[in-house]
């Protein structure tokens, strides 16, 4: 069956969506991140979305809804490489995905990563204080 | 109505003549049009009334008879349209055929009254609807005139500037409405990807009032910009703007607003973590200062 990889790099998880979603797989997704996030104690999660060009409600909810899992688990999302037409998209369904936090790329994204695990690490658990 | 045909065939010159004299005593647009031009228009017109008269019968002018005379008198009213006359100049154009052709149609049928009637209201009829293709292909052109200037407003007011490596900036002029929303909102992303900026600062001294909904427009185009992973700093906020937005209870909060584009522009300089400093020997010079700090 088709699914989308959860790829492993140290303590983050790298999920790259390369093809057109449908609503069993962002499912499956939301199955397996939970799943990886809980079983390697990943503290980060990172979804590259540069190459998904269409979106609907449903998907912007379950980035939504992967976001807060992931929150709830202990491990900080990023979205990163969203295209202008998904972004607006996603504003015009009137999904502005409030607990996601953004970046415009791969390493931008691992940047603000690194950042918020190691201000958990160092106690003060304030995600908001990232520069 | 053959009567009608006959009497402006053969009374063709001093109708056109007491036509243009008329037409003069109420409007005198010389600076728009040369007498030569308009006695040409009228020349022609008049000669296509007369042969629709006179083919179709009737004065009823929707027929293919009169496609000559409409199209005539719809190139007429456009083009002076597009050179600036006003509805009433150009509605008057046929309104003044009127008397000429109701002091030809009486000394031609003074002995029959009844007929007289009847062919002064054809002729009224005729004219009337004559003054309605006129009004309408003004308005149309008018009409055309608006959209051209709007699209043109609109591709001309988007620019997206660069101010630095990562900072962006959005100068908007005029009122933000929904389709200009649409074009400047494409604009920053692409511009935004493209460029791989950070920061985007938005400027909104041109805009002349804010309101609930250009309010709402502004947000929509952060939003969008959050969502690429893009920070948006609003600047230009003048003092009754921001009186307007707690007025109307806008809720600005989650969004970095600024008064000036240079408190904007300090801002995400600090934040992209570079400072911009004088160096104390060399000449005051902001310009050649900020630059000699650039890092990358």
């Amino acid at each position: 069956m088709e699914r989308i990889p959860v790829l492993r790099m140290g303590s983050l998880l790298l999920i790259t969506i390369q093809v057109d979603m449908h609503d069993k797989l962002a499912m499956q997704l939301q199955d397996d991140v939970t799943q990886r996030i809980s079983e390697w104690g990943s503290t980060g999660v990172l979804i590259d979305i540069s190459s998904l060009e269409i979106v609907d409600s449903f998907i912007g909810r379950m980035l939504a809804n992967i976001a807060g899992m992931s929150r709830v688990l202990g491990a900080e999302t990023v979205v990163v490489g969203m295209q202008p037409a998904v972004a607006i998209t996603l504003v015009e369904l009137g999904m502005s995905l409030p607990g996601v936090r953004t970046a415009l790329s791969v390493e931008a994204g691992m940047e603000l990563l690194f950042g918020a695990v190691t201000a958990a690490k160092s106690g003060s658990g304030d995600e908001r204080t990232e520069a | 109505m053959n009567q009608l045909a006959e009497i402006i065939s053969k009374n063709e010159d001093r109708i056109r003549a007491e036509w243009m004299r008329d037409m003069s005593k109420i409007v005198q647009r010389t600076d728009l049009i040369s007498k030569g031009e308009l006695d040409e228009q009228s020349r022609s017109l008049l000669g296509a009334i007369a042969s629709g008269v006179k083919s179709s019968g009737s004065t009823e002018i929707s027929g293919t008879e009169w496609t000559e005379a409409r199209d005539l008198l719809e190139d007429i009213s456009a083009s002076r349209a597009r050179l600036g006359f006003s509805t009433v100049e150009v509605a008057t154009f046929v309104m003044s055929l009127k008397r000429p052709l109701f002091s030809a149609i009486r000394e031609a049928l003074s002995s029959d009254q009844d007929k007289m009637f009847n062919t002064v209201w054809a002729a009224t009829e005729l004219l009337d609807r004559l003054a309605l293709v006129t009004t309408e292909a003004y308005m149309t052109a008018k009409e055309e005139l608006v959209m051209r200037q709007q699209q043109e407003i609109l591709e001309l007011s988007t620019p997206v500037v660069k101010l630095w490596d990562g900072i962006l900036a959005l100068p908007i002029i005029g009122t933000l409405d929904s389709a200009r929303t649409q074009v400047v909102m494409e604009n920053l992303l692409q511009t935004v990807v493209a460029t791989n900026s950070k920061f985007a600062i938005i400027d909104i001294t041109g805009v002349p009032t804010v309101d609930t909904l250009v309010a709402q427009h502004l947000l929509k185009t952060i939003t969008a910009a959050r969502l690429m992973g893009a920070e948006c700093i609003i600047s230009g906020v003048r003092p009754q703007i921001a009186q307007t937005i707690v007025h109307l209870g806008i809720n600005l909060e989650d969004v970095i607003t600024k008064a000036k584009l240079s408190d904007a522009f300090a801002l995400a300089l600090q934040r992209s973590g570079r400072t911009v400093t004088r160096i104390s020997s060399a000449p005051v010079n902001p310009i050649s200062s900020l630059f000699s700090r650039r890092e990358e």
